[in-house]
């Protein structure tokens, strides 16, 4: 039983943890997504790529109730996130998210943007969650930038200090949206490294890339999205060796 | 016809900003030692060319005066600390009432902020003077209301609205992404407004509210006019004790003006530094 998973909601580690059905979203009159279905199992990373504005980073922001929908369901660990009643901290203490942009709270050091919602939210003791913190940044190599603010750190280092304060809510389940696309290319490697860290130990991951090499060794189901739909899905292997539908094979051939 | 370039400087790239000075005009000590040497001059000049009669020269009336002037200066710097900081408190709860998310809360705020940003300080001062009773009953307390009190209403309330407007733009400048990311993290909206959008918003404030600060020190001499013993006041005064000398007129608010400069220079310097130092950061 997950870590602070309290009220039954009748899942069972047989379901998917994820699972995502006929979401619409529509933007005023713009309708990004467009019936979207899609499951996660625990322990399962999924990415979701393809063209910008096809509704890859709305699909994800849906998951965790930054964006409200309009019709379909999605259950993360049984809880229904389209629901007007929806308890949006119950349902955050199980999810994390990293930005494109990071989004550190730049008033704060390293170790205080870590330390901050377990001890804010989860009301956990402070020493705890200090020791806490400083586990997770060196779980992430940032050993000895635990008091640098924000400003004095790179784009990878501001990225990894992101997914050390996800991961000290003790989500299970985590969205990665397009975490590499604002970075060097020389630290695009170091927040890999540190996803792939916790694929491999089991975390459930959903991510939204562009980095190609990086779904096909990491992944286990790749989904295509263009213009509001999932066109095609599989797992890595035989998504990018043999794709079937026009518009991934015009996709896949313009970016590798 | 040739075309012509806009004399208008474009910015400096951010690297250039932090130490190499800035090309372009800006209040610096020599100003005041220059407005001191007007007072001076004027000062001569108007001994000069007087008859040397039996009376004082006009740098001693100033001497001999400069105890009550004083004075005065410190009623002026009061009532804008006092209406700084009625402004200031009022104007956080308008500022949040512009970013609340409840409709009416925002209508009400906004109506408040456009109407005391919009209306003429003077006019405020006379409304305040004449709506204001000189005395409040609340129960067996009796409340004085002199004046100077009503000035610093009078003077609070545009303090108040353009505190709340410097508030709104500094929780509107702050990247929705860090809403977001505290949203994501299970923050309430309260902590993620207390602990996260405010805090960083107060040190973008700190520059627009000095400069609003060296406004309202200025703007306090309005007080004179409705009767408020200020700086002004008393020139005009001690202008009258001495004999409504003319000579004395351009050297005496020379000598008004200098004692402005002298408390708003450092004020207006700190505004800049903490401008220059806060643009860099975030």
């Amino acid at each position: 039983m997950p870590r602070g998973f309290d009220p039954p909601t009748g899942w069972t580690p047989d379901q998917p943890l994820v699972a995502i059905e006929d979401v619409h979203k529509s933007f005023g009159e713009v309708e990004v997504l467009k019936g979207v279905s899609l499951t996660v199992r625990k322990g399962e990373v999924a990415c979701i790529i393809g063209p910008s504005g096809s509704g890859k980073s709305t699909l994800i922001r849906c998951v965790n109730a930054l964006v409200p929908f309009q019709k379909g369901s999605i259950k993360v660990l049984g809880i229904e996130v389209n629901d007007p009643h929806l308890d949006k901290l119950r349902l955050r203490k199980h999810v994390g998210m990293v930005f494109q942009q990071y989004n550190l709270f730049p008033h704060r050091t390293a170790l205080e943007n870590v330390m901050m919602a377990p001890v804010q939210v989860l009301k956990r003791p402070r020493a705890e969650a200090e020791a806490e913190a400083y586990a997770l940044l060196k779980k992430v190599r940032l050993e000895g930038k635990e008091h640098a603010y924000p400003g004095e750190l790179s784009g990878g280092q501001q990225q990894r200090v992101a997914i050390a304060r996800s991961l000290a809510m003790h989500p299970d389940a985590m969205l990665f949206d397009e975490v590499t696309a604002a970075l060097d290319p020389e630290t695009v490697k170091e927040v890999l490294i540190a996803i792939r860290q916790l694929a491999e130990e089991g975390m459930t991951c959903i991510l939204v890339t562009h980095e190609m090499g990086f779904a096909r060794e990491v992944c286990n189901h790749v989904y295509f999205t263009d213009r509001g739909v999932i066109v095609e899905h599989g797992p890595p292997a035989e998504f990018f060796a043999a794709p079937r539908d026009p518009r991934t094979q015009a996709f896949l051939s313009q970016i590798l | 016809m040739t075309a012509r370039v806009l004399p208008v400087m474009p910015p400096l790239p951010k690297v250039l900003r932090r130490d190499a000075p800035l090309p372009r005009l800006r209040l610096s000590l020599w100003h005041g030692v220059a407005l001191a040497g007007f007072v001076v001059l004027t000062a001569m000049a108007a001994d000069a060319a007087t008859e040397p009669a039996p009376r004082a020269g006009v740098l001693a009336v100033l001497v001999r005066w400069s105890p009550l002037l004083l004075r005065g200066f410190g009623f002026n710097i009061l009532i804008s600390f006092m209406a700084m900081a009625i402004g200031t408190v009022l104007g956080a709860f308008l500022g949040l009432g512009l970013v609340s998310l409840r409709r009416p809360a925002r209508a009400l705020a906004w109506v408040l902020t456009e109407f005391f940003r919009n209306a003429p300080w003077l006019v405020l001062l006379f409304f305040m003077i004449y709506m204001l009773p000189f005395r409040i009953q609340i129960g067996p307390l009796s409340i004085a209301l002199p004046d100077w009190v009503k000035a610093v209403i009078g003077l609070g309330l545009p303090v108040m609205a353009n505190v709340a407007e410097v508030m709104r733009g500094a929780v509107q400048s702050i990247h929705p992404g860090q809403w977001e990311a505290a949203e994501s993290l299970g923050f309430s909206r309260n902590q993620q407004l207390w602990q996260i959008i405010l805090p960083q918003c107060i040190k973008r404030m700190i520059p627009p509210w000095m400069n609003l600060y060296a406004i309202l020190v200025m703007g306090t001499t309005l007080a004179s006019i409705v009767g408020v013993n200020d700086v002004v006041t008393l020139a005009g005064q001690v202008q009258a004790a001495e004999g409504g000398r003319t000579d004395l007129l351009v050297p005496l608010y020379g000598y008004v003006l200098l004692l402005f400069f002298i408390y708003c220079y450092p004020i207006a310097r700190l505004t800049q530094r903490l401008e220059r130092r806060y643009a860099v950061r975030i």
